[in-house]
């Protein structure tokens, strides 16, 4: 039994060891702007761009479902312009980053990690380091820059969505006109609740990209490890969306209130 | 030269390398034969610095890979062509990227530099017109060729093959045996080939190093590996299921089983 402890611990702190030697290695890789400079559009193309189809999807129907629980919740108790106050706050603050960070730590971190882990067990990253190349400058650094600035761009694409389909479902589906639902957008409204939503969203982008960038290429084991490393990278991200989710609620949406 | 001294390697508890030393004469190409899994990839793999040894050191021209900064490393590599034992490609790169990448880097050469060093390498190789194909539509024999072609577009001072031949069909085995054999006379590279197939490894070495329980057991001309009196390396380059190795084992068992009666005396 002391065995089987004491191999879990030294596996915990390996692990340690090598996120943060890998954190290390991409820091220090930030000076090779040649190598990462020439990558960095692309992958701001394939995380951010090509990821709008699914984001908006969802967005659509997440402000269809809010306005509609929205007007179910409050209906006889408060004036029907709160149906846009809720839509909006809630879209922009909460749902808006957290369910495009959650269906992205799908889509982009599991992508990262797959790929960067078939290039591991395919020797691809070794050829890369051969041919003179920094794997940190050329595979990590250009995914955790386009994750980091594409996220808050694809997420104010799902702000807007979903207001518009909430919008949308309010005035076909509820007693409520295009003028109240505006009103109760523009009431509580403040530019802080954007910054808010972008800067949670930066974060999910950052801790998203890094998590299947570290996963992929300490990938060991074959298709197998490779499957391994996908999965995981699906569960850490979702956990971390949530454990920074609530971070900024605490830093930021409490110093607001006080 | 390349130099491996004393070189010791292990994965947990797994010691592939222990007191591997070898030396490989500038001009020569040195073949390494052993069993599979007995560490030769570990070997060169250490000559690029994909590996740290735990033990001993490799030096490359006289520097210590080990000990080389990551910039003197870069430099280094430059120098050096490694040809992987399934290429390698990058799956996204067309052939013409995949061999273009290594040249990239180096910011003296021209566009349209690359891009006639390029068609010479593919054509030394015998891939001309290949450029555009990704590497999903070339068979595995194309795509190791294209692995070579990659490495000598660098137009390296050293090249390392990792089982250059392996999982191919005996006639493209030795269409890759001619290409190793072309490169030298051609490129003028020192070489070292990993190999466990004998007629690739007498076809294109001018020395034969076998590696076995983690060390060099012996190293030789071709002619004297071929005359080898030592069951172990007469077994592995005739292909005998029975033979020095299979001794070995008996007599290594036959120690453990006496000491173990010992222990319980």
């Amino acid at each position: 039994m002391f065995a089987s402890v004491g191999r879990h611990v030294v596996g915990v702190v390996e692990g340690y060891g090598r996120l943060g030697r890998f954190l290390g290695d991409t820091f220090r890789a930030l000076s090779d702007v040649r190598t990462w400079g020439s990558q960095t559009l692309q992958q701001m193309r394939r995380l951010g761009v090509d990821s709008l189809p699914i984001t908006l999807f969802i967005a659509a129907f997440t402000g269809i479902v809010l306005a509609l629980l929205a007007s179910y919740a409050m209906t006889n108790y408060v004036p029907p312009y709160l149906v846009g106050t809720l839509v909006g706050k809630t879209m922009i603050l909460e749902l808006g980053p957290v369910l495009t960070g959650l269906a992205l730590a799908g889509r982009v971190g599991a992508n990262i990690a797959a790929e960067l882990g078939t290039m591991r067990v395919t020797e691809q990253v070794d050829a890369l380091e051969t041919l003179a190349y920094n794997p940190f400058a050329y595979l990590v650094i250009p995914r955790v820059l386009a994750g980091t600035l594409m996220f808050p761009v694809v997420v104010a694409f799902a702000m807007g969505t979903g207001l518009v389909t909430g919008w949308i479902a309010a005035t076909t589906l509820l007693p409520v006109t295009t003028a109240q639902f505006v009103r109760g957008l523009q009431m509580f409204f403040v530019p802080f609740d954007v910054q808010y939503g972008l800067i949670k969203s930066a974060s999910f982008g950052l801790v998203i990209t890094l998590i299947g960038c570290f996963l992929g290429l300490t990938t060991r084991g074959g298709a197998e490890g490779v499957g391994r490393a996908t999965t995981r990278t699906v569960v850490y991200s979702a956990e971390m969306i949530l454990v920074l989710d609530a971070y900024w609620a605490v830093t930021l949406l409490r110093t607001q209130v006080a | 030269m390349i130099e491996f001294r004393d070189l010791h390697k292990a994965f947990g508890t797994n010691r592939v390398l222990e007191g591997f030393s070898l030396a490989v004469r500038d001009g020569e190409t040195m073949v390494i034969i052993g069993y599979s899994g007995t560490g030769k990839s570990v070997a060169i793999k250490h000559v690029v610095g994909l590996l740290e040894p735990d033990a001993g050191e490799v030096t490359v021209d006289g520097q210590v890979v080990s000990q080389l900064k990551r910039r003197d490393l870069t430099e280094l590599r430059a120098n050096i062509g490694f040809v992987f034992q399934f290429a390698a490609l990058f799956d996204s790169l067309t052939i013409f990227d995949n061999v273009a990448l290594g040249l990239r880097r180096r910011r003296s050469m021209r566009e349209s530099d690359i891009a006639t060093r390029v068609a010479e390498s593919l054509r030394l190789v015998d891939l001309a017109g290949t450029e555009g194909h990704m590497p999903a539509e070339l068979s595995g024999g194309m795509r190791k060729r294209v692995g070579l072609a990659r490495a000598i577009a660098l137009r390296p001072k050293y090249l390392l093959y990792d089982e250059p031949t392996t999982g191919l069909d005996p006639v493209t085995a030795a269409v890759i045996d001619q290409l190793i054999v072309r490169t030298r006379e051609a490129l003028g590279v020192t070489s070292i080939v990993i190999t466990h197939d004998m007629r690739s490894a007498y076809t294109v070495g001018d020395r034969i190093a076998m590696l076995y329980q983690g060390r060099i057991r012996q190293v030789g001309t071709v002619e004297e590996i071929r005359a080898t009196d030592d069951p172990v390396v007469r077994q592995f380059i005739e292909g005998r299921p029975d033979g020095g190795r299979a001794a070995e084992r008996a007599s290594l068992s036959d120690a453990a089983r006496a000491l173990a009666h010992e222990e319980e005396a």
